[in-house]
């Protein structure tokens, strides 16, 4: 017998935009569905909610959430998303992106909104290439590794991301891999109520493209080097968190509290406010 | 410290007049980079945003500033961004994601003079083209252009309006001139002014479609946080909002109504002035700063007997072409002054077919003096 049962979380996606554009063994669908997981065991508001994604494989999660959500051009997610998260605090806002679109061509803005301290959670598919136009070289793609534009191997210094966040002001920084589901979905949770900018890096396997360049051809490859090399280093510096072959330093680095950027201006606002319209009287 | 919104007579420069005439048409949002000449806009809203309780906040660049309007539309404010050419030239990527989201924004361009960082104390007219076919792909936009201080002001209220009627980025292009000089500007009270707010979806949730244009060819807007759930991106899209790119009728009939609201609503967009035109052989066409000097020669020239005109365009985008197309029929000649190499002069020639077509070119520091005006009016006879 057959049953028909209905996804735990399809409440949280819009089966209309289904099948979604991944390709087999790709690590983004792990990372939605411990994405809708955190949503679902904090009962998250879903009309408080707003997703946004910039351009390339994960940007088109913002498409797949069922919130109010808005798919910007490539590498201007955290900038739209300021604008969204000042205009009205009360909406959580979400950047679901890439690590080419963050930290390449948008590098500018995830350092100026961490800076800043805006109350935006980042979660960040870092999947060591540029995977929608066919596997190029990016920001964090490894030294020696192979990839459509470096064929002879990389000879580019490959982004420490965590250290990146936290170094800008980040109050909650973490990386985990898509085989860390259950700590991976522990650290969103505990992102979606933090008041500052948080930053989540989810290393997400690319085995069409990133792995085959790099004799990972199957999803199952791409995570059993994640399994090998991960090392658990929770709170350690995360400037000695650099990713290679051989080490996946993962856990929570930062863990701070500081006032966000939307609370301090709206207080100022309604300071300035108030004696102005004192004046008026 | 100030009161609450102005009313009265003022004292100001362009681009105070503009800050507060943004503040008059409700804007809540405010995002910017410093630049010169537009710099005095941020400044000024940056004290005044706050005593209105709203919100000015200094982004990390020109490119950031655009996409957090779009950000702050999409919450449901009114939201504006102010620049100078370099500026407008990053802001063009994120003006295309407005046109194409449908984002109602307003964009100021006080220009100064280009290419590249160009003469940034000095005026110009060069981003006029730019302002129509700056970011890629083909959509419809609105442009408008003062020649005073109080224009100024008044036509910043008019942008918003624009932008929030026709969900369409709405761009004032001020050359420096008019940014920087003082004037007396008269802010009328409130109730004397019309402040138009995008009308918001009248369905359900369930049945809304976020890209479902009305008759006028423009969708209801609902805003994040009204419960709508709704998707939109700056991918071609069908009436859903949902991504459909491989559609050639979807990309069809997307980009045919992102032009098509702008130009069939041409003839309530446009605006242009009139001055002796009934029975004038020369017209002059000019805007910005550039039309007072204009004014001046056609004066002059009357009083030497020659029949001259002046058609003062106020909206340069939609371009006024059959408009003067129509007057070009019952002319001589037409003589457009422009402070750059020849861009709005271009259209005109394509409006006024046979009749012909005297460019009159000034780059650098100054405008027209009304006496070339006039030798140029002079040499069409």
């Amino acid at each position: 017998m057959v049953l028909e049962t209905a996804h735990p979380y399809s409440k949280y996606l819009r089966a209309e935009m289904m099948p979604h554009i991944w390709c087999p063994g790709c690590g983004n669908g792990i990372v939605l569905n411990c994405f809708a997981h955190a949503l679902d065991e904090l009962k998250f508001d879903l009309d408080k909610l707003v997703v946004v994604s910039g351009i390339g494989c994960i940007g088109r999660t913002a498409g797949y959430v069922n919130a109010d959500s808005f798919h910007t051009t490539h590498g201007r997610a955290l900038a739209f998303a300021s604008g969204v998260k000042l205009a009205n605090p009360e909406l959580e806002v979400v950047v679901i992106s890439g690590d080419g679109d963050l930290f390449a061509i948008g590098g500018n803005h995830f350092i100026h909104a961490a800076r800043r301290n805006m109350g935006i959670k980042v979660l960040c598919a870092n999947n060591l290439n540029y995977g929608m136009t066919g596997g190029q070289q990016g920001p964090t793609t490894p030294l020696e590794s192979f990839t459509t534009t470096s064929p002879y191997g990389s000879i580019e210094n490959p982004f420490n991301l965590v250290h990146l966040a936290a170094a800008s002001g980040s109050t909650y920084v973490a990386r985990w891999t898509t085989l860390h589901v259950r700590r991976l979905t522990q650290s969103i949770k505990k992102m979606l109520q933090k008041k500052g900018f948080s930053f989540v890096e989810v290393l997400a396997q690319c085995p069409e493209i990133y792995g085959r360049y790099n004799k990972m051809r199957s999803g199952l490859e791409m995570m059993s080097w994640f399994k090998r090399a991960s090392v658990v280093e929770n709170f350690t510096d995360p400037s000695k968190a650099e990713i290679s072959a051989d080490k996946i330093p993962v856990g929570e680095f930062v863990d701070v509290e500081k006032l966000s950027y939307e609370k301090m201006l709206h207080e100022k606002i309604s300071k300035i406010n108030e004696r102005a319209m004192e004046m008026v009287k | 410290m100030q009161k609450k919104l102005l009313t009265g007579p003022y004292f100001l420069n362009g681009d105070l007049a503009c800050a507060e005439g943004a503040l008059v048409a409700g804007c809540g949002f405010f995002a910017g980079y410093p630049i010169t000449p537009a710099t005095e806009i941020a400044e000024h809203l940056s004290q005044r945003m706050p005593e209105l309780g709203r919100i000015y906040v200094q982004m990390e660049d020109e490119i950031a500033s655009m996409a957090a309007i779009i950000g702050a539309s999409y919450s449901g404010l009114k939201a504006m961004t102010a620049t100078s050419g370099p500026g407008f030239s990053l802001m063009q990527e994120n003006i295309g994601l407005a046109v194409m989201t449908e984002a109602p924004c307003v964009i100021v361009d006080v220009m100064r003079g280009g290419p590249s960082t160009g003469q940034p104390t000095m005026p110009g007219q060069q981003d006029v083209m730019q302002a129509k076919w700056g970011s890629h792909g083909d959509y419809g936009i609105i442009a408008l252009t003062p020649a005073s201080v109080q224009e100024m002001f008044n036509l910043t209220i008019e942008a918003f309006n624009l932008s929030e009627t026709y969900r369409v980025p709405t761009l004032l292009m001020a050359d420096e001139i008019v940014g920087h000089m003082w004037e007396k500007v008269v802010i009328p009270p409130p109730e004397k002014l019309k402040i138009v707010n995008r009308k918001k979806p009248q369905v359900s949730p369930d049945e809304y479609r976020p890209f479902q244009p009305d008759d006028d060819l423009v969708p209801p807007m609902a805003c994040f946080g009204e419960g709508y759930h709704f998707h939109a991106t700056g991918l071609t899209h069908d009436e859903s909002g949902y991504p459909k790119t491989s559609s050639s009728k979807v990309q069809s009939e997307l980009v045919n109504r992102l032009c098509q609201k702008i130009e069939k609503n041409a003839d309530k967009i446009i605006r242009c002035e009139e001055t002796m035109l009934d029975d004038a052989e020369i017209v002059v066409v000019a805007y910005g700063i550039v039309a007072r000097a204009a004014l001046s020669a056609v004066r002059k020239a009357r009083e030497n007997g020659i029949k001259a005109g002046l058609l003062r365009l106020i909206t340069l985008w939609p371009f006024p072409t059959e408009y003067i197309g129509k007057i070009a029929k019952r002319t001589h000649g037409i003589v457009v002054p422009e402070m750059n190499c020849g861009q709005m002069v271009r259209e005109v020639e394509r409006a006024a077919k046979e009749t012909p077509v005297t460019f009159l070119s000034k780059l650098g520091e100054e405008p027209h003096t009304p006496m070339e005006i006039l030798e140029a009016i002079k040499g069409v006879r």
